[in-house]
């Protein structure tokens, strides 16, 4: 029932502004077609401006990942969260999920096909999978698309959230799936 | 910051690479991600013009005030620095409720909107404000309702109807979690040492 609402609203609510906006704005005497358009110019400006970032951000991990440092990395630090009770096997999901999000959803398929949809890990990735972003694809492409160099406390207090939602994660679903 | 984690991802995964014997991947892969970087940003295009388009409509015909100053209450607190009324606030606003709705492909063009309206209230045009900060670390914490990329996954790998809405109710009380720690750190280390605007307008050798 509530999943239903929470459905139709994310199948309706694009549909809802594409119609609303326009509608408003010609009540409001706005011409749409011309404010439209005129908006719309920048879309191309803002995609091209943020290829640099991007490529930078993109190749950076691509070396990372392809490297299999994450593996020596999930090494040294599974004493650590075996002693949260943090299961191992989550730990390359945690530090995939901030830099690519494509990386992590292959983590994901991977833990799920081999420890199945219903196991703990299984349900700990995929809770983690859906409560964070891949943090430094956003702060390359927001930072990037208005030329910020010093990106001061941003990337911290990112990684510091992704850490929360983790270890969340991890109770969480103790909790609920015991 | 940013300039160091890029040189470790890079140094680290070389040297690693050559111990491990997976140059020739790294190699491959340095070279797929700056095509990948190029082919998502190019991709983004058509969708980012819808977007901003629309944002314009709304713009003019003052909805985005309007929901900028319906939500005064709490964005003030939030974002202190910025004028409750300027353009910067209702692009926010715009991106974080396509965000909870798990509407991620219209949350970057309105995100970029958002900077692009915060960086015009910035005196050092190369650093990031606070309000940037607190921006990007609720958009990093995500703060959707719906995780339907990762529901799209469990139902491919053939999980069940239950198991697929199950992972809902954690994953909100997660996000939640993730949330409120983004924006209380972005605000508590906004004022610490080295994270702290430099205000002397000397230019900062680095």
């Amino acid at each position: 029932m509530f999943l239903d609402i929470l459905n139709g609203i994310s199948k309706y609510a694009v549909p809802f502004v594409l119609l609303s906006i326009p509608v408003y704005g010609h009540f409001k005497k706005v011409k749409v077609y011309e404010a439209f358009t005129d908006g719309a110019k920048e879309g191309f400006t803002t995609a091209v401006r943020i290829i640099p970032y991007l490529v930078a951000m993109l190749v950076g991990i691509g070396i990372f990942r392809a490297s299999g440092a994450m593996d020596i990395l999930t090494k040294i630090l599974s004493p650590v969260t075996n002693l949260l009770g943090i299961p191992g096997e989550v730990l390359p999901m945690a530090f995939m999920r901030p830099l690519s999000g494509g990386g992590a959803q292959g983590i994901l398929s991977d833990l799920l096909t081999t420890y199945g949809p219903d196991s703990m890990i299984g349900h700990i990735a995929s809770v983690m999978m859906g409560s964070t972003e891949t943090t430094f694809y956003v702060v390359a492409v927001y930072f990037g698309a208005i030329a910020i160099k010093n990106t001061r406390h941003a990337i911290p207090a990112g990684l510091l959230a992704d850490l929360a939602g983790f270890i969340t994660a991890v109770f969480v679903c103790k909790v609920f799936f015991w | 910051m940013i300039n160091i984690i890029w040189l470790l991802l890079v140094v680290v995964g070389i040297v690693v690479g050559v111990i491990n014997g997976n140059i020739e991947q790294v190699t491959e892969a340095a070279i797929n991600s700056a095509n990948t970087g190029v082919e998502l940003s190019l991709g983004m295009i058509g969708i980012m013009a819808l977007w901003l388009g629309i944002m314009k409509i709304a713009e003019e015909s003052g909805l985005i005030q309007l929901l900028a100053r319906g939500l005064k209450p709490i964005t003030v607190k939030l974002f202190p620095e910025v004028p409750p009324d300027h353009p910067a606030m209702g692009a926010m606003i715009l991106n974080i409720a396509a965000n909870i709705l798990g509407l991620g492909n219209a949350a970057t063009p309105l995100g970029l909107k958002a900077m692009d309206e915060l960086q015009k209230l910035n005196d050092q045009k190369d650093t990031a404000t606070n309000a940037m900060c607190t921006f990007l670390a609720i958009n990093t914490s995500s703060v959707t309702l719906i995780p339907s990329g990762t529901m799209a996954i469990l139902v491919a790998v053939g999980a069940t109807a239950g198991q697929v809405t199950g992972i809902i109710g954690p994953s909100i009380i997660a996000t939640t979690a993730s949330t409120v720690v983004a924006i209380v750190t972005s605000k508590l280390l906004q004022n610490v040492g080295p994270f702290k605007i430099k205000t002397d307008k000397v230019k900062n050798i680095d």
